[in-house]
């Protein structure tokens, strides 16, 4: 009998869960070991997307070129992307940008914040089985895709700004259809709450799950929501600050551990719906300031060849820390450049957070950590 | 009367009765499809379906129904090729085989039969059996993970749906479905109220409400669709069947859907009773209170699959062994109390 529970101990199974599979977020696979339902062993494997985004941008010729292949890292939220790339390139080339522009791009980047924030809350959503959410949250990101799509020409990859400025200015209506989104999307957030985030059965489904240690989290370098989740207040806009974030008031949304262990999936979904309505507060603190006259091309370099040297520039897009690291030899192309993507590192935590856990729990989790496979990959 | 009528008709005769069940959930599974995409696109803020056939898409099923069949029929290479071919039909022919006991309307029931609850859900149980086959013998790792999600939980809902059922078998004391509603005619619950079985016994509500999450985890419907969660499984048993015989698992779903809403509808809400008295009454009019009861049930299963995530198995498993079964069984014995009190 003894031998018998011996052998069916020993049987597990290797299954691969992707590239193709309808919760994987894109193409990644992840190789899993399972006993019965439960994962003994789980594998990021990565690479179905690589596009060589560094080496490209090595043999483009021109730093401005690089901008529409910072939109292609992370598609979901281009304009944070484009964001820190000409913050790292205005450093090094110490050009100073004028003020409307600095508004706009704020304005434009917490407007993607939401925009990315709510694919990422739809798609957990859906991850678990609420269909409907889904769908709720895309009809809202859709009025921001409008507003974009108004000022840039573009839905998804807008190649808007850059390097000292804008592509152009924002269409004529732009304030009043900004403010009319806000006066609409805070009720929906609550909403959502009522719909999603209070359910009983995706709190039954997300808390106690995949808890994330602050100690680990740290170690594992986590940041931006995934950190913020485990407690730590780490928010680069407030703890490094750049642009003109010091600016604004606004606070920084930690998970508390309310469903369950601090840490798990759903403090972490949490900080994404709280940092929309911060979000929210950002924007419309940003178009009260925003100066009516100025012109947003006017600190656009003509020629960009930056001195010998190298920049380190972070910035905090929706998914973390995303940092570009530029190196020049005073010629027309970068020397090298590095993108550390905050996704990419979240998805190292991945085999650590899940051990143990079954295969819909680990849907959860990838859920959670909301990560985009153009920027794994890049 | 009905079956005095049918020892004396000839072959073809029997047949057409026989068939009735199978153009009912025919033309249901086509409605009802159209229907549920309609519903959730109500729910969701969008139109759903509204091209084909000129009215509100109304075509959509038959011209997907269409496709299907045109479809090529894929064997997975190492499939166990009987059993593949073999699950859908009987998947399919176990739901159809149900609806013989089914009363449709005073006077057609398929086959009068004494033990028409208990056959109704001893034939319900193969469905369980063809999902298993379907599961091992598609050779896919997620095909089988869905089987034996499947197996447990079909396995472990039918316990509380039987205890349910047992409770109204106690208030009624026959099996024959035709019996148990005749005995639910009449107004007389405070003067205006239908002698509905739900109206009659406090604890009957309690078991409709036990009955009716039962019936979800047994149909596989949100929240307990876990043999075929799509985030999870990708398809669960279903992910290697493409074309008709996929058509076919659509088609046994919605079936067993409308199967276990009749089976409510007789069982709590009166069967083909009008909820009027004798106004309205009669076999056609009782066949449309029937329908309209059963699809209502079928209603407020599509309203939560759009509405709510989905449990966990483990979940699953916990909600229907230390919470339906204890309390399906105390309120049997709660109800067999009342029964002997009052009546």
């Amino acid at each position: 009998m003894v031998e018998i529970l011996d052998n069916i101990d020993q049987r597990e199974m290797v299954i691969n869960m992707g590239p193709q599979h309808p919760s994987t977020h894109g193409v990644l696979r992840l190789e899993l070991v399972l006993d019965g339902e439960i994962i003994k062993k789980v594998t990021p494997n990565i690479g179905y997307l690589h596009r060589c985004f560094e080496k490209y941008a090595e043999q483009m010729d021109d730093y401005s070129k690089v901008i529409p292949y910072t939109d292609r890292m992370d598609y979901v939220s281009a304009i944070n992307q484009e964001h820190g790339y000409v913050l790292a390139m205005e450093r090094l080339l110490e050009i100073d940008v004028p003020e409307r522009v600095e508004y706009i791009r704020v304005i434009m980047a917490e407007l993607q914040r939401i925009a990315s924030h709510l694919l990422g809350i739809g798609a957990f959503g859906l991850d678990l089985g609420a269909f409907t959410p889904f769908l709720y949250c895309f009809t809202e990101r859709e009025k921001i895709l409008d507003i974009f799509e108004r000022t840039t020409g573009a839905r998804l990859l807008y190649n808007y700004m850059a390097v000292g400025g804008l592509m152009k200015d924002v269409h004529p209506e732009f304030k009043t259809d900004t403010a009319d989104f806000l006066k609409t999307f805070r009720p929906k957030i609550k909403e959502l709450n009522d719909l999603l985030s209070y359910n009983d059965i995706f709190i039954k489904r997300t808390a106690n799950i995949g808890v994330l240690p602050k100690q680990v989290a740290i170690n594992y370098g986590a940041s931006g929501p995934v950190l913020r989740g485990s407690g730590v207040q780490w928010d680069l806009r407030k703890n490094d600050p750049y642009s003109i974030y010091e600016k604004f008031d606004f606070e920084i949304p930690v998970g508390m551990g309310e469903m369950g262990t601090l840490g798990d999936c759903w403090d972490r979904y949490i900080v994404r719906v709280r940092e929309m309505e911060q979000s929210l507060r950002i924007i419309e603190q940003a178009l009260d300031g925003l100066p009516e006259e100025g012109d947003v091309t006017e600190a656009v370099p003509k020629r960009i060849r930056p001195k010998n040297g190298s920049i380190y520039t972070r910035s905090e897009s929706p998914r973390g820390e995303l940092g570009y690291y530029i190196e020049s030899n005073n010629s027309a192309s970068p020397y090298r450049v590095k993108a550390r993507a905050p996704s990419f590192v979240h998805l190292g935590m991945l085999p650590a957070i899940s051990k143990g856990s079954l295969i819909a729990d680990l849907v959860a989790i990838v859920g959670s950590i909301d990560i985009v496979l153009g920027e794994v990959d890049r | 009367m009905i079956e005095g009528f049918i020892n004396n008709l000839p072959m073809i005769t029997i047949l057409v009765h026989a068939a009735i069940p199978l153009t009912i959930i025919l033309v249901y599974a086509l409605v009802a499809i159209w229907g549920e995409r309609k519903i959730a696109g109500f729910i969701q803020d969008r139109l759903g379906p509204m091209r084909v056939g000129g009215w509100h898409g109304w075509a959509q099923s038959i011209a997907d129904l269409l496709k299907l069949i045109q479809k090529e029929d894929i064997l997975p290479k190492d499939a166990s090729r009987f059993l593949f071919r073999f699950a859908p039909f009987m998947m399919f022919a176990a739901s159809y085989a149900a609806f013989a006991v089914i009363p449709f309307s005073s006077s057609y029931i398929g086959s009068n039969i004494n033990i028409g609850v208990f056959y109704l859900l001893a034939v319900t149980s193969v469905l369980t059996l063809s999902v298993i086959m379907a599961g091992w013998a598609s050779n896919n790792k997620w095909s089988l993970l869905g089987g034996m999600r499947s197996a447990a939980q079909m396995v472990s809902y039918e316990v509380p749906t039987i205890a349910t059922v047992l409770t109204v078998i106690v208030v009624s004391g026959s099996l024959n479905l035709m019996t148990v509603t005749e005995m639910q005619s009449g107004n007389d619950i405070l003067g205006f109220l239908p002698n509905w079985f739900i109206f009659q016994n406090p604890f009957l509500i309690v078991a409709f409400i036990i009955f009716f999450i039962s019936i979800l985890a047994e149909s596989h419907r949100v929240p307990f669709d876990l043999p075929e969660s799509e985030s999870e499984l990708v398809a669960g048993y279903q992910t290697e069947y493409s074309g008709m015989r996929w058509a076919m698992f659509m088609l046994a779903e919605y079936a067993d859907m409308l199967l276990l809403s009749l089976l409510g509808a007789v069982l709590f809400f009166g069967g083909w009773n009008s909820p009027f008295g004798e106004f309205m009454g009669g076999p056609a009019w009782g066949f449309f209170w029937f329908m309209l009861k059963g699809l209502l049930l079928v209603f407020v299963m599509m309203w939560i699959r759009w509405t709510l995530p989905r449990y966990r198995v483990d979940q699953l498993m916990h909600i229907c062994w230390s919470i339906l079964i204890p309390l399906s069984f105390i309120n049997l014995v709660l109800v067999a109390l009342w029964e002997v009190i009052f009546n």
